[in-house]
């Protein structure tokens, strides 16, 4: 499939609290074009993986979407369609994601034939992906369950998963957040790499900003549920022009005692 | 059940239950019953023994709201009287297993070590019996009549309750207030008494308010049987089973003490809701007996 | 999982045997004496003698003991002696009744499983609305009715009123829809209740999401992720059910002259036959704990995060 630009488009998310409504996410635009990686920023509670949950459709129960389209390539795609098949999805703690009763095996299957593909083909495209992943052994590792696995192989059969379907796109959310330091590098080499190989569009939800440095081509910053800015990673970084930004950037500064960014 | 309708908190000084109108309906039957268990033999119309062979199997009319049994007996006067023993023989049945319970449970944990898992292999063979046959052999064993059937389910009920209680006291027993205690120099006993005990009752009363409705359905139930009452005391059960060989001809006899029944449980259980909603919504109330 | 399956087999020998010496204990422990018992149901007054030859046949003299040890010794070669009343071998009295039981029980237990679950399943879809509403009043109502009350209900209606259903008697589904109902409508409730409660607490879960955000269609979702794991509470809580339908069967039997080994124990309770109650309970106790077992295993099959700690991996 190729397909160059996702564009959401005035996504609005709403819940009701002591009576009256409050909006969560206020009119959110942006564009994910293919083999960039679009940082989605923003500290707790402003949004972000709201944003990418009502995308897809998949909000939590007592929220609700308001006026939203999501197209690729300028045609409007339902949302049922585009989960899976257009638009893959990693999260943190992969652990929680997959259901502990069910073999890596089942999921793998139930994935592909969610999308309609011959049986005959799935093994060799689950195979093909989970290698891809970094993953060795793929057919011990697929009749295993989550619980006999570890933070970073989940992931990267998370990652595996969405590789298989051969979707354009990917959003991940928090993917590094559980995981161990060594792991984390491990998995954003391997988004990176995928990014570049696969010209995969990665929209990476993160309050992390040193993963954003590592990773992200362009940035847009969330604050109480609007995008406040938005700018390649190196503006972000040296030039932040929204208060907000500014204050994610010292921040992440602060942490390893630097006051500037070396370019 | 707790979700249903608008709910509006009334605090009597030390029970807040939420009181929808379920819970307030649910009250003022059990109202009813204990004033029909205490008072029975006063507000009845009738005396509940008395027999008129020539007026019996009326159907319900002016004289009697009700009718009569096949013995001429009021059956709104035996209704009422019945409350005492639907009422008390739980009411006993309640004390024996909380005592029991308390008493085996509360020292198991307490205590410890192997005396602890030398009570707890007894009690575990207590369930694994069925609660119904347990309380069918306890009566085989002691000998059938009212008084029996309580000991009996009270003695097929009880293990369950000793394993929470242990559970609890086990929790907190290593908590530091316990600890502060036992250093200020309080003995054991006093210990238990006056920290555990508390918070054990609790959350037992809680469970056994749930458990009211399943124990008089089995006491009900053993006394359908023949096994509890003996005439002419007038139980519930018992005037269901009197009341069988008339189904075919007069069915509303066998109609209001289940009737009785049904509407005393369902107060019970709901009752039992509201407070489990109250104190600790995640109680598992689906334990089986 | 086999080796799983077998250690859990031998351990019912220890349970059993455990039972069986409570059961014996309490039994000798009781009030009333069992010579008297003996002599009263063969009609032989009781004389002095009398007593005294009665103790001696029925080997009460004995040491308590020794009198245990010899019911025991006797229990493989399926000799549970002789009832009190009629002298005839308590054992295969019993299993001429056992079967009738345990077909309206099984029954009883395959009406509660096989309604609860679409109720179950229907109220978690449409919580909070009607469906939803209207299982839980149901349900509340079922959970609070006497069993023995509804059997009287459903024949005042389906044959006193319809004529549709035979009152009384074993045959076939006519006469066992009523007693079966009457007896598994609680656990029915209970049971629905429950379902439901377990699929909203899957619902809620991570994994659940996750199946959607990878393309499955709902009713996928539903069935392999949500039922799946839903399903385990409920295997759990068909142990507990059975012991309730168990004790359901014996006092329903009664009302629809069901042929099983209710009614044989309850006249055995009223006439102290003590073999025979003995015998029954010991009976009761090894079905019970023999259908407690088998679920335990269905569920350590269900669960593989059991299956595997128990086929030892780590």
């Amino acid at each position: 499939m190729t397909s160059s630009t996702l564009s959401v488009e005035g996504i609005s998310v709403e819940t009701t609290r002591h009576g009256s409504p409050l909006v969560l996410v206020d009119n959110v635009s942006l564009t994910l074009g293919a083999g960039e990686v679009l940082a989605l920023v923003g500290a707790s509670g402003s949004g972000k993986s709201l944003t990418c949950a009502a995308s897809l459709d998949v909000l939590p129960p007592g929220t609700r979407m308001i006026a939203d389209s999501v197209s690729i390539d300028g045609s409007v795609l339902q949302r049922s369609t585009l989960r899976g098949r257009h638009i893959a999805t990693i999260m943190q703690n992969p652990r929680s994601a997959f259901n502990p009763v069910r073999t890596m095996q089942q999921h793998a299957r139930e994935t592909l034939s969610a999308l309609g593909i011959s049986t005959a083909e799935e093994d060799e495209r689950i195979l093909r992906a989970m290698k891809a992943s970094g993953l060795d052994e793929p057919e011990r590792l697929l009749r295993l369950h989550s619980f006999e696995m570890s933070g970073g192989m989940l992931q990267r059969m998370m990652i595996a998963l969405a590789l298989a379907t051969e979707a354009p796109f990917l959003f991940a959310d928090e993917p590094t957040t559980d995981l161990d330091l060594i792991v984390q590098r491990e998995i954003l080499d391997l988004l990176d790499h995928l990014k570049r190989e696969r010209r995969l569009g990665i929209l990476l939800v993160t309050h992390d900003m040193g993963v954003v440095a590592r990773l992200a081509d362009r940035v847009a910053v969330m604050d109480g549920g609007r995008i406040v800015e938005t700018a390649p990673v190196t503006d972000i970084f040296l030039r932040p022009r929204h208060v907000i930004t500014q204050r994610l950037v010292e921040a992440h500064l602060s942490l390893y005692n630097r006051s500037e960014v070396a370019a | 059940m707790s979700d249903l309708a608008i709910e509006r908190t009334i605090a009597p000084q030390w029970l807040s239950v939420k009181l929808n109108w379920p819970t307030k309906v649910a009250l003022g039957i059990i109202a009813v019953l204990v004033i029909c268990a205490v008072a029975g033999h006063w507000l009845a119309p009738y005396d509940p023994n008395a027999t008129n062979l020539v007026g019996r199997l009326q159907s319900p009319n002016a004289e009697h709201w009700l009718g009569t049994d096949h013995l001429g007996r009021d059956i709104l006067s035996r209704l009422i009287v019945g409350s005492r023993v639907s009422l008390g023989s739980v009411a006993l049945c309640l004390v024996l297993i909380l005592g029991l319970g308390i008493l085996v449970g509360g020292a198991s944990g307490f205590i410890g070590g192997r005396t602890d898992q030398i009570i707890m292999r007894f009690t575990d063979v207590f369930l694994t019996f069925p609660t119904l046959v347990l309380a069918l052999f306890m009566v085989g064993m002691l000998g059938t009549g009212l008084v029996n059937v309580i000991v009996a389910i009270a003695l097929s009920h009880w293990a369950w309750y000793a394993r929470i209680v242990r559970g609890i006291v086990l929790s907190l027993k290593h908590r530091d207030f316990i600890l502060a205690s036992r250093l200020a120099g309080a003995t054991r006993v006093q210990v238990f008494i006056k920290h555990l005990l508390p918070a054990t009752l609790s959350q037992l009363l809680v469970l056994a308010t749930l458990d009211i409705g399943h124990m008089m359905l089995h006491v009900s139930g053993l006394s359908f049987l023949g096994l509890g009452v003996t005439a002419p005391t007038p139980e519930w059960g018992v005037m269901i089973s009197d009341a069988r060989q008339y189904v075919w001809t007069e069915p509303l006899l066998v109609f209001w003490p289940g009737l009785a029944l049904f509407f005393s449980v369902m107060a019970f259980n709901i009752l039992g809701d509201a407070i489990r909603d109250k104190l600790d919504p995640h109680l598992c109330a689906e334990h089986g007996h | 999982m086999l080796a799983f399956t077998l250690r859990r087999l031998l351990l019912l020998v220890p349970i059993l045997l455990a039972a069986s010496l409570v059961i014996f204990l309490l039994l000798r422990l009781g009030p009333s004496d069992p010579a008297m018992d003996y002599l009263r149901l063969s009609r032989v007054p009781p004389t002095p003698q009398a007593l005294e030859e009665a103790r001696r046949m029925l080997g009460l003299d004995q040491p308590i003991v020794v009198q245990y040890l010899d019911w025991l010794w006797r229990g493989p070669s399926l000799d549970f002696g002789n009832s009190y009343a009629p002298q005839r071998p308590v054992l295969p009295d019993l299993l001429y009744y056992l079967p009738a039981t345990l077909k309206l029980a099984g029954v009883a237990l395959v009406l509660a499983l096989g309604i609860s679950f679409p109720l179950g399943m229907w109220a978690a879809r449409y919580r909070d609305r009607f469906p939803d509403q209207s299982v839980r009043l149901l349900a509340f109502f079922g959970v609070s009715m006497p069993n023995f009350w509804l059997g009287f209900l459903l024949v005042l209606v389906f044959s006193v009123h319809l004529g549709w259903l035979p009152p009384m008697g074993m045959g076939g589904w006519s006469h066992i829809v009523m007693p079966a109902f009457a007896i598994s409508l609680m656990s029915l409730c209970i049971n629905a209740r429950l379902l439901r409660a377990s699929m909203l607490e899957v619902k809620g879960q991570r994994h659940v999401t996750y199946a959607r955000l990878r393309g499955l269609s709902e009713i996928s979702v539903e069935r392999s992720h949500v039922l799946r794991n839903a399903l385990l509470p409920i295997i759990t809580a068909t142990g507990m059910h059975i012991g309730e339908l168990i004790g359901g069967t014996l006092i329903i039997e009664s009302i629809f002259g069901w042929p099983g080994v209710g009614r044989y124990a309850v006249s055995a309770i009223f006439n102290r036959d003590y073999p025979v109650i003995q015998c029954f309970t010991l009976l009761m106790v090894g079905i019970f704990v023999l259908c407690n077992l088998i679920v335990d295993i269905v569920y350590a099959w269900a669960d593989p995060r059991i299956r595997l700690s128990a086929e030892g991996v780590q």
